[in-house]
């Protein structure tokens, strides 16, 4: 569609801009304020330089969690985008079965975030809870309040079972906007199901798998919630992400330079993954459309 | 290639149909002879795809059986039937170069890749896309890409048939000429059975040998353009074919007379019908203009080029003919029918008389 | 791998020769169901598996199953969760769910997050309706910039705002009000709302708005009486995602509320005492904030297909 240029557009952009700057604009300006002084209380700060970046950055707090959010978000992706692709494809074309499937599979996106922690808590016990009991009787040594692995195993099934309803939704989305006749052609040329799939499907679904990925990405990587409340950042800080690890030293050590330090460095660094993930993967559907070539 | 017969096929899109009007395709009960060329003529909603989906396999008929060169195929998947079908909007795999698009249907069904270079660079010559084989399909203009569909469906040499589900609708007019030139071309030199919907009727007479024209859902008239024109069956057949169409007019049968209003018609013989509604179809072309015959008067002159086309009010009723570009146009005309152009209906369908059907040579639109 | 090839594989195709070899091109025949090696072999090609639901079917079963222990846990004594695996309740009690109805603290807990919730669906869409006309319509002084500002803040976690949000709504007083938690949560769903509602009028027409203007409509008026019912099933949408993710929100909403605004989900907490943990009141607590979330699914569960294609597949 063509846009007029029309600069008296700003003032339909004013409320937004009125009430983001109240949300978001002075907030974050205190949090720069922070993080470039220092205090000993009573409203005196003093100039302290880059003296709380260097101290983030050569922590290796900062990074142990930085890395345990890589490898959280990794895992993540992984797991949730073939599998909600996977659920997508296989999901009723038409019937009952699409309002059944469509209101079960959304069901844990509209859980506060916090009841999730606590259902896969209870969830998991071994002494009170379904999955912790069934594992242990089938002679799996399962805790993950003692153990790593189980408590990282915990952490990732629950976000799997809290997340992937929405690549499902996305990419069904995607799926049932794609017209007949497609399908029709490539039983008349004769395609294999895998062929179905990475000719029509997947490049119908290019969009909605971008935000799909952007948001689950931007999502895990800011998780919080969830793992306080099963794991509480433990066994040690064997789950403690950045986001458990500022909170801790915000609101709890209230060591306000250190923390807005380092809120900086996450928030440029989500921009930054974000920034590169939307580049990398638009970047491959306009190759893919703009590639030509003589002979 | 294969002779298609469609024994009393039958489709609704209801689980239980009831009534005649539940039924998408009433009953069709009629052959595609091996190597034809067919076109499927009628207006939209009058069944024509769901009869093209029936034999491709992509719908299954409720009722009646589906026969190629006499196997019985209702069982089969459309991959089995082995047909290409071409659909009216284009199908192209964005993410596939127009190459690969054409080279899809024929590796799907192992054929060795040099025969496949060798049918691909036949038919992108014939669509004219050589120089655009390289390119992603996703860029290509609608009519680009509903070449590359049209190639598709004609890039396999050994299907049972070829489907054409109004292919031109979104190519541009000279496009269109070109492209049915070469379909019918195509048809000389493999002699694969095609069949070709469309609801313009000058695309189905030019394509096709024979023409099958649809109505609500039944097969009205089978036949050569020809005989479409000069003995429709039936009155839609009639009005649908030719331009303009054909008169309809109602009357009242008298022995070998047609009473219309207060004007009586001689007809050839007395046709015998014991129906309430009769009606005399008449070609604008078969309608004579001059000083004798019954009174008339002009409404509207149409010039169109190569003739005129002349509205007249006769008894209450819209009528129109066809008159010459140099002939004269009296003022108080009278109109008479040409005896060989009279067709008589009753309940809308053509009743036979003992007449002889003479064979005419083919008229198309005009004289 | 040449581009031939490489889509060859991609296709799936028979091998070569292992068909069809020399099939001559223009020759092949009619169909002969069952003798034709190629026919059999397309038989059920590309079709769909016939176990396909069992893929949502195991996933369904998967998502039910912690929700179900919830709920079979909330109908059980103390006794009963702590005493041994049932997989029912043997002796169902409605105790648990007495307590919550019957304690002030604990029904204003809802409240609280049904009304904070509301009103930051409410200011969200407002703020984002004419803003996301402006950003579908019209090119002006730093438009894509300013899109993209607004889509970071939406990337911004809530852990690095929980302080400064502390502080100032502090200093303007709004700490434990229902306003605090609805401003704060605009910071993420503004940007979000602002994003669909674009994805949806960018699908309807220009044209319509010139001929309003033509007929003598006043952009209000045209954009109250005409545009807005062209884009209800995205302001239903974008009211869903507002609800959805405000709802579900606990760290702000939680850091902003000491008393009267505070929030279900942080409620939920005061089941730890010292006599050790009431499951059965934590877990009926549990049930009941899956309640008005499944009420709003239910209630668009025939736009939630379309609603995730935020407008423009």
């Amino acid at each position: 569609m063509e846009k007029s240029w029309n600069n008296r557009a700003w003032f339909l952009v004013l409320p937004v801009l009125v009430l983001v700057a109240f949300s978001a604009v002075v907030p974050l300006m205190t949090v720069v304020n922070y993080a470039f002084q220092d205090t000993f209380g009573n409203n005196e700060f003093f100039w302290a330089g880059t003296e709380w970046f260097e101290q983030v950055l050569d922590s290796s707090r900062f990074w142990e969690a930085m890395a345990r959010n890589l490898a959280f978000s990794a895992i993540i992706l992984l797991i949730e985008v073939p599998l909600g692709i996977l659920i997508a494809l296989n999901m009723p074309k038409s019937g009952w079965g699409v309002p059944v499937c469509l209101v079960l599979m959304a069901l844990p996106l509209l859980i506060p975030w916090n009841v999730v922690g606590t259902i896969w808590q209870v969830f998991g016990r071994s002494d009170i809870g379904l999955l912790g009991y069934t594992l242990n009787q089938l002679g799996v040594d399962y805790n993950y309040t003692r153990d790593t692995t189980d408590a990282w195993a915990t952490v990732i099934v629950m976000d799997v079972w809290h997340w992937t309803s929405l690549v499902v939704l996305l990419c069904y989305a995607g799926l049932v906007s794609i017209p007949d006749a497609y399908y029709q052609a490539a039983k008349i040329d004769g395609a294999s199901r895998w062929a179905v799939f990475r000719f029509i499907q997947l490049p119908k679904m290019n969009r909605v798998l971008l935000i799909a990925v952007l948001l689950r990405f931007m999502d895990s990587f800011m998780i919080y919630t969830e793992p306080f409340v099963v794991t509480g950042g433990g066994p040690g800080n064997a789950t403690t992400f950045l986001s458990i690890d500022l909170v801790k030293m915000a609101l709890g050590q209230f060591d306000l330079g250190p923390a807005a330090a380092m809120s900086l460095v996450y928030f440029l660094i989500i921009l930054l993954l974000s920034w590169v993930f939307y580049t990398v993967m638009t970047n491959v559907g306009v190759e893919r459309s703009n590639q030509s070539g003589g002979h | 290639m294969a002779r298609i017969d469609l024994d009393h096929i039958r489709h609704s899109y209801m689980a239980n149909p009831q009534k005649p009007a539940d039924y998408a395709l009433k009953e069709v009960h009629t052959s595609f002879e091996d190597g034809g060329a067919y076109a499927l003529l009628g207006p939209s909603g009058c069944g024509k795809t769901t009869l093209l989906n029936i034999i491709s396999g992509l719908l299954r008929a409720s009722e009646g059986c589906l026969l190629f060169d006499g196997h019985d195929v209702n069982g089969l998947s459309t991959q089995e039937r082995n047909i290409a079908q071409v659909f009216q909007f284009p199908v192209v795999y964005d993410t596939m170069t127009v190459y690969d698009n054409l080279a899809f249907p024929l590796r799907n069904r192992g054929l060795a890749e040099p025969d496949v270079d060798r049918r691909v660079r036949e038919i992108l010559e014939m669509i004219d896309l050589a120089s655009w084989s390289k390119r992603k399909a996703r860029g290509l203009t609608a009519d680009q890409k509903q070449k590359i569909s049209l190639g598709r469906g004609l890039v396999r040499a050994d299907v049972n048939a070829i489907l054409f589900d109004e292919p031109l609708t979104v190519i541009d007019p000279h496009m269109k000429w070109v492209l049915r030139s070469q379909l019918k071309q195509l048809h000389r030199r493999f002699g694969t059975t095609m069949v070709y919907v469309t609801h313009d009727q000058t695309e189905a007479l030019t394509f096709a040998e024979r023409v099958v024209v649809m109505f609500e859902g039944e097969v009205v008239q089978i036949g050569t353009p020809d005989e479409l024109f000069e003995r429709p069956r039936h009155t839609f057949v009639g009005y649908f074919i030719g331009s303009p169409g054909m008169n309809v007019l109602p009357i009242r049968l008298e022995g070998n007379r047609a009473q219309l209003g207060s004007q009586a018609i001689a007809l050839p013989d007395a046709p015998a019908t014991s129906s309430a509604k009769t009606e005399l179809g008449i070609r604008p072309e078969y309608v004579r203009l001059g000083r004798a015959g019954m009174p008339a008067r002009i409404t509207k002159i149409e010039d169109i080029g190569r003739h005129r086309i002349v509205r007249l009010d006769l008894e209450g009723r819209e009528i129109a003919a066809i008159a010459g570009e140099d002939e004269e146009i009296p003022a108080e005309p009278h109109v008479s029918f040409d005896p060989a152009g009279i067709n008589l209906y009753a309940d809308s369908w053509r009743l036979e008389t003992g007449r002889i059907e003479t064979a005419r040579p083919m008229t198309g639109g005009g004289h | 791998m040449t581009d031939a090839t490489a889509s060859r594989e991609a296709a799936g195709a028979l091998p070569p020769g292992s068909a069809l070899p020399d099939a001559p091109l223009n020759q092949g025949g009619g169909i002969r169901a069952g003798e034709d090696r190629v026919a059999r072999a397309m038989r059920r090609r590309g079709d769909e598996s016939r176990f396909w639901w069992l893929v949502p079917t195991l996933y369904i079963v998967f998502l039910l199953l912690p929700i179900y222990w919830l709920i079979n846990m909330s109908f059980k004594t103390n006794q009963e969760i702590i005493g041994g695996m049932t997989l029912f309740p043997h002796e169902p009690t409605l105790r648990n769910y007495r307590i919550i109805f019957s304690d002030p603290s604990w029904y204003w807990g809802y409240l609280n997050s049904i009304t904070y919730v509301l009103i930051n669906m409410v200011v969200s869409v407002a703020v984002a309706l004419p803003a996301a006309y402006a950003f579908s319509r019209y090119r002006f002084l730093g438009d894509k910039h300013l899109f993209f500002w607004l889509l970071t803040n939406r990337m911004a976690p809530p852990a690095v705002f929980a302080l400064p949000f502390f502080q100032l709504y502090s200093a303007f007083g709004l700490i434990d009000t229902h306003i605090a938690v609805a401003l704060a949560h605009c910071l993420f769903n503004v940007p979000l709302a602002v994003w669909i509602l674009e994805g949806f009028m960018s699908g309807v027409p220009k044209e319509i708005d010139e001929t309003a203007y033509i007929d003598g409509y006043s952009f209000p008026r045209f954009f109250v009486k005409i545009f807005m019912p062209l884009i209800a099933s995205g302001i239903g949408v974008a009211a869903f995602f507002c609800f959805m993710f405000s709802w579900v929100e606990l760290l702000l909403a939680r850091t902003l509320t000491t008393v009267n605004a505070k929030p279900i989900a942080a409620v939920m907490t005061r089941t730890v005492s010292a006599s050790g943990m009431d499951w059965g009141l934590l877990a009926a607590a549990g049930v009941l904030t899956l309640i008005p979330g499944a009420l709003v699914i239910w209630f668009v569960r025939n736009y939630i297909a379309k609603g995730f294609a935020l407008g423009r597949v």
